[in-house]
């Protein structure tokens, strides 16, 4: 196998996780800067509209560096999808195939099912759910944990906080119960 | 506890006049003293390229592979997170260990987050938009740079649900 080839393949955990907690003393040796990527929703709404509310007046061209990094972000998944990916749908547990085929969900080849999260999709009541409410869900609650998986999970665990373990946790429930309990009452629309 | 033996500076209070503002909310603070040009920004941006390449590769930023993990059908997801976060962990204990400094010289600096219950209530809500859209905020970026186009409009949201909570802070229980 070449080297493109193996690069091509999804790539291991053990593999993925380090690089990915490599990037916590990346960003504190370069500059002083806590990983975090949840903050740049809270910057955008400083740069764009802050209105009167207090928790958006601050100094936000600061925290620009954080803007340049989701762009990177943002970059990256360009890249990898031009160049490096993988041509095979993904393979997942053959219990999820069963279950999501219930749901019409049966196209494996993006990394969101295309069967839900696609502009024809949007103004239905399942894509309505699914990608507004989610998205809202998102938004509201890493900024009210004040974290996400990156500031809580990884970066705040790292440095041994317990409010970020606990917060983890709590990402964690959350998401347990809703893949598992609501969730197939919402993908059953 | 044992986080106190590593907070080593408080935020300074005087230094930042919207402290109060960030004191729930510690993340992301930028310590850097060094005034860089905005050109020093791009080695964020290419650190961001690495870093959603890597997300894609490892299909942490897959819808399935995120509904495969709250399902308990893979080791995954848990084996990405939880190495990112011992490899975190042992960089950070070597970073205070040898004193290692910034590039520009500078002290490397933790800021220590409080509790409150913003933690748990958020924590459980954004679990919830975590388990519908298959991703958290960073991997939304990723996503529509792999041309999942329609996520912009779960990214716009996400900033709505941002703003609203800015908006309603004051009247939430924390």
């Amino acid at each position: 196998m070449t080297l493109i080839e193996m690069i091509r393949q999804p790539w291991p955990w053990y593999v993925a996780g380090p690089l990915i907690g490599l990037t916590v003393p990346t960003l504190l040796i370069i500059g002083n800067k806590s990983f975090g990527i949840s903050s740049s929703l809270r910057h955008t709404c400083a740069a764009c509209f802050p209105g009167k509310i207090p928790f958006f007046q601050y100094d936000w061209k600061k925290e620009l560096w954080n803007m340049f990094f989701v762009l990177g972000i943002f970059f990256g998944g360009i890249i990898a999808a031009a160049f490096l990916l993988n041509p095979n749908p993904v393979e997942v547990h053959p219990n999820l195939v069963n279950e999501l085929a219930g749901y019409g969900i049966s196209d494996f080849s993006g990394l969101v099912p295309k069967d839900v999260f696609s502009w024809s999709e949007l103004f239905t009541a399942r894509g309505l759910i699914m990608m507004v409410m989610g998205g809202f869900l998102v938004g509201f609650g890493t900024r009210y944990a004040g974290g996400c998986t990156s500031g809580h999970a990884i970066m705040g665990i790292s440095t041994l906080q317990w409010p970020s373990l606990v917060a983890t946790c709590c990402f964690m429930a959350g998401g347990f119960l809703m893949a598992n309990f609501i969730l197939p009452f919402i993908l059953s629309l | 506890m044992a986080n106190n033996t590593f907070v080593q500076n408080q935020p300074d209070t005087a230094a930042n006049s919207d402290f109060e503002v960030r004191s729930l909310d510690t993340m992301c603070v930028n310590s850097e003293e060094y005034k860089e040009p905005w050109y020093g920004n791009l080695k964020y941006l290419v650190v961001g390229i690495l870093f959603g390449i890597v997300f894609v590769k490892a299909e942490v930023i897959s819808w399935f592979r995120i509904q495969e993990m709250f399902r308990l059908q893979s080791i995954h997801m848990y084996g990405v997170i939880g190495s990112a976060v011992a490899v975190g962990m042992l960089s950070v204990f070597l970073i205070k260990k040898f004193n290692i400094k910034t590039i520009h010289g500078e002290k490397i600096e933790f800021h220590p987050k409080k509790f409150n219950k913003g933690q748990i209530y958020g924590g459980l809500t954004f679990g919830f938009g975590w388990a519908i859209t298959g991703a958290c905020p960073g991997p939304l970026f990723a996503q529509i740079g792999t041309g999942a186009t329609v996520i912009i409009v779960t990214l716009l949201s996400a900033i709505a649900g941002t703003w609203v909570y800015g908006k309603f802070r004051e009247k939430l229980p924390h």
